[in-house]
């Protein structure tokens, strides 16, 4: 029969438990302590399924860029300044994040609008951007890069979509003053969503003009 | 959570609609998550049951089956369509609608609050949102057996251009849509569990529950989400592209010059492999999403039924994070006859067969664990020890597959077939039928016949050797993977009564699993009460809950745990088990 002797497994008895304090999700606790909150890790492993769905896809894109029916498309013009419209709305999100910090509420709202306005913007743009390329010729089916631009963007607009959504929840949530520098992890959560949606952007629109 | 708030939580009442159908409680999701599996199971085996009838008698007249299915026993005998629809939507099922989910969604629901000591998932809503569309998937996929055309016929790994062409085959039209459409809402399913589990033990484990005091099974349930958030978003990406294939135009996966029917298809471009490679890069790390949680409630049940801690723990989870990692660098040992060079696939070779290294670890952890045990040999304790028997027979000959020279000769034959049924059908199946027995009267707050489950076990443990240890033999003789009518060759017509025998075994097998439903359902309203917490004197949390425990699941104040899970047989005290919520009154050194 083992002896166990290891005093980490046996016989360990927790610290005094702080007042109040029922256990479960405590930063403060011992052994369970985790101090990172639920909503943040829920958005860091939304995020991760995020960006295995278009590594996945990117894979795709490579190994299908080396076969001989691959044919280059012209990217439709427009999306230079969508995505500076794109990187415009994270700047305005993020300096509304700074402005709860701040405790400036009436500058937080107006920047959640900015960026909310910037975001509806670049959709609008990508749509217009997809009319300019239809407008060329160049459908879904007709090359396969003109295949992945439509639905490497058309995914990209769908998760932005919801960014948008999420944004609309927290403007709302702002106009009602329910966000303050002291409860303001809906509006950091969705600052994060929204920077990795941008990156996601830049980085799939590199590949598409570096084919 | 504060006080009042947690008092809130015990004690508001529920109408039946909202606290046993629209439920957000994890027990009632995991009940829902457990029972749809099972009806899956039911359809899934039929379909194998249809199978093994042809494969034994395959010219054989069967007026009983035309009348049931008048379209596909046209004349009497199954149509070959038919057949290739049966071997698509009985690995689909299985695999995804019954193994994934049950392990996962049904065990893993259920028994990741009550083993960590929490009340309730992290997100309960999106827990629940997670069941409903996963029924929907259920829906979709059962409702592809009755269009018109007839069900899918791409087999359950989909590969294309089969599967990217609808006028490939008659079930490829509206039949392979509806199964995208499943598999998409499938995995939109498992991310938003998979979402829930790893927040909810991360963040929610009770005061004193470090990682290193962690059940076995919330290890494996752990990793098996974060495998399922890598893959299953690789294969919902898959999936898109050949939807768009199909529907859009796009030529993903169909490569230029195919002719469907005498009809030239207007596709150019595509590369039929790289839906292979997508697939695998899921398909791998699936095998152990339904492995891993099986390994680790087994490995938890086996030690209780031992009256011993399990052998190792940290080896244990050290080998369970070993074969994840590993189980997303091996998937092109599915494809070693592709065409792929011989250099690539003899590192796959080796990256196949280092996971034995870690297999071979946990096995050998079972035996020790079991090394001079004085077993108790109930019907979930004996499922345990049927899991090892099973994952060790089906993984052995996983190391000749893995190795691309035995393979190219064994790809495609039943020597596949005997491997990944005994490794990742029955080997969890057990794990499973385990669990179902163990936590039972936790669930239900009664226990399930113990002579009807012994029954069950040795007509499923020698049932299931019977049916799949032959067809290593067939595989080995030539008979390939989804033949229809193995008498068409002659030199396969020596090996037909092999079939026979498989067939009327499978036939035995089938049979005695309507001993468990019975027992299962039965038990449910008239099995004997559990009137203790703890029947099997096991050590982990959930056993200090009531049975069935109530919502919100330990009353007032959460429990503190102040050991590992495993404190079996501690020389000097009096009872063999101390339960993780005991103090340490006196010293535990010796």
């Amino acid at each position: 029969m083992p002896v166990l002797t290891d005093d980490r497994r046996i016989g360990t008895v927790p610290p005094p438990i702080p007042p109040g304090d029922n256990g479960g999700n405590g930063p403060s606790e011992y052994g369970s302590s985790f101090p990172i909150s639920k909503g943040q890790i829920g958005v860091w492993i939304l995020l991760t399924a995020v960006v295995m769905l278009f590594a996945g896809l990117s894979s795709a894109y490579i190994v299908l860029r080396g076969v001989p029916a691959w044919q280059n498309i012209e990217l439709p013009s427009l999306l230079w300044p969508n995505t500076a419209i794109l990187l415009l709305s994270s700047v305005a999100i993020d300096l509304a994040r700074r402005a709860v910090r701040r405790r400036d509420a009436q500058s937080m709202k107006r920047w959640l609008i900015a960026g909310l306005v910037l975001g509806a913007a670049f959709l609008l743009g990508q749509v217009a951007a997809w009319r300019q390329l239809v407008n060329a010729g160049v459908y879904l089916p007709s090359t396969l890069q003109s295949s992945f631009f439509y639905i490497l963007s058309g995914l990209h607009g769908v998760h932005l979509l919801g960014g948008v959504i999420a944004l609309v929840w927290v403007l709302v949530a702002a106009l009602e003053n329910k966000i303050t520098v002291f409860n303001y992890e809906r509006l950091k959560l969705c600052a994060l969503y929204w920077h990795v949606m941008d990156a996601i952007w830049i980085y799939l629109f590199g590949m598409l003009l570096l084919s | 959570m504060h006080e009042s708030h947690t008092a809130e939580h015990v004690h508001h009442e529920l109408g039946f609609v909202r606290k046993y159908i629209f439920s957000t409680d994890h027990k009632i999701i995991g009940i829902q998550y457990m029972i749809t599996a099972m009806a899956m199971a039911v359809v899934g085996g039929l379909l194998s049951m249809l199978m093994r009838y042809q494969l034994a008698w395959p010219q054989m007249l069967s007026p009983t089956l035309a009348k049931i299915f008048p379209i596909s026993y046209s004349g009497g005998v199954m149509a070959p369509e038919f057949y290739i629809s049966l071997v698509t939507m009985h690995g689909t099922l299985m695999v995804f609608f019954l193994f994934t989910a049950v392990l996962t969604g049904g065990f893993g629901n259920f028994l990741i609050p009550l083993q960590i000591g929490a009340r309730d998932m992290a997100f309960p809503f999106l827990n629940a949102l997670s069941y409903w569309v996963f029924l929907l998937s259920c829906i979709v996929i059962f409702s592809a057996l009755f269009v018109t055309s007839g069900a899918p016929m791409g087999g359950w790994t989909a590969y294309a251009p089969l599967s990217a062409v609808p006028s490939a085959a008659p079930g490829q039209a509206t039949g392979m849509t509806l199964w995208i459409t499943a598999i998409a809402l499938f995995s939109v399913s498992g991310l938003m569990g998979g979402l829930n589990y790893i927040t909810t033990i991360l963040t929610m484990r009770t005061r004193g529950l470090s990682m290193m005091r962690l059940p076995l099974t919330q290890w494996s349930l752990l990793i098996t989400a974060i495998l399922g958030l890598l893959a299953f978003p690789v294969l919902l990406g898959a999936g898109i592209l050949l939807m768009f294939d199909r529907l859009g135009g796009t030529s993903f996966f169909v490569p230029a010059g195919i002719i469907m029917g005498q009809v030239p298809i207007d596709h150019a471009g595509g590369h039929p492999l790289l839906w292979q490679h997508l697939f695998w890069f899921f398909g791998h790390p699936e095998v152990y999403i339904v492995v891993l949680p099986a390994m680790g409630m087994a490995s938890d049940i086996l030690s209780t039924f031992c009256r011993k801690p399990i052998f190792s723990y940290r080896m244990m989870v050290y080998s369970m994070v070993a074969i994840s990692v590993l189980s997303f660098v091996v998937w092109g040992h599915h494809m070693f006859v592709s065409g792929m060079n011989p250099f690539l696939g003899s590192v796959f070779t080796l990256t196949t067969l280092l996971i034995a290294v870690p297999s071979a670890v946990k096995t050998f952890n079972w035996l020790g664990t079991m090394w001079g045990a004085r077993i108790r040999f109930t019907a979930a304790g004996l499922f345990a020890i049927g899991f090892v028997s099973m994952f060790v027979s089906g993984g052995l000959s996983g190391i000749f597959l893995g190795t691309s020279a035995a393979d190219i000769q064994l790809q495609d034959t039943y020597f596949v077939v005997a491997h990944f049924h005994l490794v990742m059908a029955i080997a969890p199946l057990f794990a499973a039928f385990a669990g179902l027995y163990f936590w039972f009267p936790k669930m239900f707050g009664r226990f399930m016949n113990p002579l009807l489950g012994k029954i069950h076990f040795w007509f499923t443990f020698i049932g299931a050797y019977c049916v799949f240890f032959p067809m290593h033999i067939i595989g080995v003789g030539g008979q390939m993977r989804r033949i229809y009518d193995p008498t068409q060759y002659m030199f396969l017509v020596p090996q037909q009564p092999v079939n026979v025998f498989i067939t009327i075994s499978a036939f035995i097998l089938g049979a005695a699993q309507l001993i468990f439903l019975v027992n299962f359902f039965v038990s449910i309203f008239a099995g004997k009460r559990a009137t203790e917490r703890n029947p099997w004197h096991a050590t982990t949390l959930e056993w200090t809950a009531p049975s069935p425990p109530g919502h919100g699941n330990f009353g007032e104040e959460l429990p503190t745990v102040y050991r590992w899970p495993f404190d079996f047989s501690v020389p000097g005290e009096k009872e063999d088990f101390i339960p993780q919520d005991v103090p340490a009154t006196v010293t535990a050194r010796h």
